[in-house]
Order: C-alpha cells, then structure tokens, then sequence
C-alpha cells in the first residue's frame, strides 16, 4: 500500500524532468514547422516582409510553382545525383577498409593513424574544405594546375571549375572524401560487434577471406548498413555547405542542390519567402518519409537479429552435419 | 609457412593503399598551411610547396586589414559551442532520466515520438524560424542559436540507450531511502554514471555546433556576431581575391584548432563514432 503511494507521488517527475525538452521543442522545432507549412501558402515575399495574406484563388500555387520550377527540378536532380555518386564509392571505400582492418589473418601496421588520418576530414568546418577546394582548383595557378602542369600532364593550365561536370565532380569527390573514414569507423564496429564464433565457423570451413567478408560480414552488418544508408540520405538531401561556398552552386546552377535553392530563394533576391517555405515543406514531406522507414527498422532491428543468428546456426548445424556424414 | 608468407603477400599493397589515402587526406591541408607562409607571387609562380617560406606575419597583415576578424569569430563560436554543448547533454540527460527512471502514462508515447522526429533536421523549417526570431527582433542574438539544442531527439535516444543498462534503479532507490531529492540523485548519482556517454555527445555537439554555417548564415547580419563558418564565408569574396597568402592563412586559422584538438582526442573521438554507430 505504501509502496504504491510512492511510486504514485514519483510519476510526475517523469513529467516535471521531461518539461525543458518539451518547451523548447515545442518553441524552436514545432512552432517554426507549423509556421514555415502555413508560410507556404501565403504571399509572404519581400526583404523583412513578416506580414501575409492566405491564397484565396490556388492554395497551392507555392507548391506548383515550385514543383514545375526547372531549378527546383534540376536542383532536386542535382542533390540525388551527387548524393548518389557520393554516397557507392564513400561505402565500398569504406567497406573494403573496414574488412582489411577487421581481418584477423592480416595486422597492417599503423591501423590505428591510419583510422584517425581517414576521419579527419570530417571534423574540420565543411566551410573551410569548400573554400579550401575552390582555391586548390583555383585558374591559373591553383595547386593542382601547378602539379598538373609540373609533371607534364597538361601543357596549360586548365580552367576545371567553368565546366560543370568537374564542379559536379569535385565536390562528389569533397563528399566522398570527407565521409568515408565516418563510414569506415562505423561499419568497423559494426564487423567488431559480430560474433566470433561466426568467424571462427567460417575459417573452419575453409572459407577464404573474400568469401568469409562476402557469406558471413556483409549479412551480420546488414542493419548497420541499413542505418548508414539512411542517416547519409537524408545529409546528402540537405547538403548546403560545400556546394554553397565551393562554387555558389555554379557553373549554371550545376552544384546547385535544394537547400542551396531554398536559401537562394528566401534570402537573395526577391526574398521569396513564401515559395522557399513551400519547397522546405517538399523536402519536409521526402525526409519524413526516409525517417519513417528507420523508424521501422530500429523497432524489428533486435528482431531481425534474433532471426539472423538463429539462421546462422541452422546453417552451421547443417553444415557440421554434412561434414559428419561426409567423414 | 606458407599461410604468413601470403599474408605478407597481401599486407604490402593493403599499407600502400592507406599510405595512398593518407596523403590524399592530408595533402590539402598540407598545402593550405604551407602557403599560409607564402607570398601572393610566390604562390602565382608555383602554388605546391612543402618548403614554408617568411611571408606569415606580412599575410597576416593584409588579412586583418579587412573585414576578416578571426577573434571575433572564434570567440562568438565559443560561446555558442560550448553553451550549446553543456545544454545539449544536460538536458538531454535529463529527458533520458525521466524516460528511463520513472513510470508515467505518457512514456511510451513520448519516446515513440521521440524517435519519429530525430531525424528530421532543423534546416528544414528554417524558413518558420527566421520568421519568427525575426518577429522577436532576435535575429542577431546568439541564444537563437543555442537554445533550440534543450531538445535534441536524437541525443536523447542515445542517451537513453546508455542509460538503461548503465543506471540500476536500485542506487536510485537507495538514494531516495537516504532522503535525497530526485533532482539531487540525477545531478549527483546519475550524471556521474553517464560521463562516459556524455562525453562522447559533447564531442559530436560541440563539433557540429561549431561547424554550423545554415543557421547562422540566415540570423547573423550583425559583423560582431558572426561566427567562425561565417568569418570563413567572407573569404570567399571579392576582396580577397587576389590575396592568395591571406586566404590560405584564413583558412589555417580556422581549421588549425580542430586539427590540434582532434589530434588530442582523437582516442576518444574515434571510439564515441563508433560507440554511437552501436548504440544509435
């Protein structure tokens, strides 16, 4: 009876603790949601404009006129293009790391520098690599015209950043090399947190190392990979730093990618309040939608775990059944 | 015998490969700092150079003569990270407490929520944002820029996830028989459990607050409150253009710290990457 009053008295403390999250979500996350959706369909446009009017004729001209925008398209195809040419070499890199570091046939000397070189990248300020990147690209005499031009590899130096497949390229290559230690040390943890008898199973068997990464690594860190993907898609679709500062999304809006768009709409120009609010919301509607699927996945992640390893064994069983027999 | 010898076999070309990706990833940064000591002709005649020349303190001149002020940015910064990181893990500890400790009605319901918005980013509504700090005329006020950290999802969850197996309500039990207030057993036996989690999130707050350039591009129109990313911004204009030494030594300026904090604790940054990976 007495016990059942204290826990009764303790319940609102999970309420009274739970309240500056709460305020402050509500303030500075619901408040500017709710907000930005309603901008979206109004006429709020103009330098320091904060008044508006609804849309009485199409509530949803923002939308449509953001939708049929040829630079919201191409800026849309921009962001999955870069995201997606970024994101297969940021993941093979650093999968084939993470399996020769993980390998315990091999030890190569210095892992250790090597993990914390590949991550640095990562840490320093993204405003600083892009402009960092502009300069080493820099016509005339940037640094990789100089190596270029010193080694005999062109006779003059070249103008890379007017063309827009090189922007492109460039800043792929920024993404690429900025995030594949963060992937690497991920999916490093990933392989660690595999069982080893697992591994041990499979070197019994006789697998070689392609086919113990191929057959045993690869399905055990499925649900990692899962969460890296995700977490990298929805970055990669609000990528605004490095195509921002590296190129101001040029050559002809080529490094231009939705946030860039958004920005440029809102506070450049005509100050397009309005159109920027629903374009925000577009991509609101996309993100959310990625969201919801790691939702799912963390929820049956312990699921799916349980599952795989009562796989694995059945497998293993079976298969020192056959040798058995086989004997 | 024969099995070592093909691990050798294979051990070289896997070290050159990393030797190979280290150069890649050091090399910008070598050049950046090499020519932050170089002259703007020096440059011009050959822009790679592993030889530092004398020409520091004259780009260092040039560069403070315009609208570049690095101190400002840099103590701005400062105070935004480090309040933003403080904040941030306190009170998100706070909120993992409350979900972890206690039992109350609108638990699961608030941890599901949880979980639906961490993932969603705050650049996404910034349009609503700016609009409202501006109705506020709060553009310039760097608690804009802090205080949205109080709720942050996806930190919370982490912390939760540490905190269920690391904290027995046992000890918070026996707190209470002693008489402690619950408050008191959060800050003093709760918090010191959760260091090794709390750490790990201050390293990734601070960082990311300190890397932060949409927020900040959007509220900032004030020079005197414009933080580092922003400082870093204006290198990219015209007035910098044919100052070659100066942007390159801007640029050290700003990323030589990281540098230098990250080879510190990079042990531990390391291990936080791939401790959230595991939890999160």
């Amino acid at each position: 009876m007495k016990k059942k009053k204290a826990n009764f008295s303790y319940a609102r403390y999970g309420y009274l603790f739970s309240i500056p999250f709460v305020v402050a979500y509500l303030i500075f996350s619901l408040y500017p949601t709710l907000y930005t959706a309603v901008i979206g369909f109004t006429d709020m446009k103009g330098v320091g404009k904060t008044t508006f009017h609804f849309l009485t004729e199409n509530p949803f001209a923002n939308f449509q006129a953001v939708l049929t925008s040829p630079t919201f398209q191409k800026a849309f195809g921009n962001t999955v293009f870069l995201w997606v040419c970024n994101f297969i070499p940021q993941l093979c890199l650093a999968l084939l790391l993470a399996a020769w570091f993980t390998d315990r046939r091999i030890k190569i000397p210095g892992e250790g520098a090597f993990k914390v070189i590949f991550y640095m990248p990562n840490i320093i300020t993204a405003a600083t690599v892009a402009i960092l990147f502009n300069a080493l690209f820099g016509y005339p005499m940037g640094p990789i015209n100089d190596l270029l031009v010193r080694f005999g590899i062109v006779a003059h130096p070249f103008n890379f950043l007017i063309k827009k497949g090189i922007a492109q390229a460039v800043v792929i290559f920024i993404q690429t090399w900025m995030w594949y230690g963060y992937t690497m040390i991920i999916l490093i943890s990933g392989v660690l947190g595999i069982s080893l008898d697992i591994f041990e199973a499979a070197e019994v068997d006789g697998a070689n190392g392609w086919q113990t990464f191929w057959y045993v690594t690869i399905p055990n860190i499925r649900t990692i990979l899962l969460f890296t993907l995700v977490t990298s898609l929805i970055g990669g679709l609000n990528m605004f730093d490095i195509p921002k500062l590296f190129m101001l999304g040029g050559p002809d809006n080529a490094t231009t990618t939705t946030s860039v768009f958004i920005y440029n709409l809102a506070f450049s120009g005509t100050y397009q309040y309005n159109r920027a609010a629903a374009a925000s919301m577009i991509m609101f509607v996309i993100i959310v939608a990625v969201s919801l699927i790691m939702f799912y996945m963390l929820r049956d992640r312990d699921e799916a775990k349980e599952k795989a390893q009562i796989r694995k064994v059945k497998k293993i069983n079976r298969k020192q059944n056959r040798e058995a027999s086989a004997k | 015998m024969n099995k070592s010898g093909k691990n050798t076999g294979k051990k070289i070309p896997i070290f050159i490969i990393c030797v190979l990706l280290s150069i890649l990833s050091l090399m910008p940064f070598v050049i950046m700092l090499v020519n932050a000591t170089r002259s703007t002709t020096q440059i011009q005649q050959h822009a790679v150079s592993l030889i530092p020349s004398t020409y520091l303190l004259n780009n260092m001149k040039i560069l403070l003569g315009k609208s570049f002020n690095p101190g400002v940015g840099f103590m701005n910064s400062l105070i935004v990270s480090v309040t933003s990181t403080v904040l941030a893990t306190y009170f998100s500890s706070l909120t993992a407490y409350a979900i972890v400790v206690y039992e109350w009605k609108l638990k699961n319901a608030f941890f599901s929520f949880i979980l639906a918005v961490m993932m969603i980013p705050a650049q996404i509504t910034l349009i609503g944002f700016y609009q409202m700090v501006y109705k506020l005329h709060m553009t310039n006020n760097l608690l804009m820029l802090i205080l949205p950290v109080i709720a942050s999802p996806a930190m919370v969850f982490f912390m939760r996830q540490y905190m269920m197996p690391a904290l027995s309500l046992e000890i918070v039990q026996s707190a209470r028989i002693d008489g402690a207030k619950e408050l008191y057993t959060f800050n003093h036996i709760a918090l010191p459990i959760m260091k090794p989690a709390i750490a790990t999130q201050a390293i990734f707050s601070f960082v990311a607050s300190w890397n932060n350039l949409f927020t900040p591009l959007v509220l900032l129109t004030d020079q005197k409150k414009y933080t580092l990313p922003i400082m870093i911004s204006l290198l990219r204009g015209d007035i910098y253009k044919t100052e070659y030494g100066c942007v390159y030594l801007g640029l050290s300026l700003t990323a030589l710290p990281l540098i230098i904090v990250y080879l510190l604790l990079s042990k531990y940054i390391i291990a936080g990457v791939a401790l959230g990976s595991v939890k999160g």
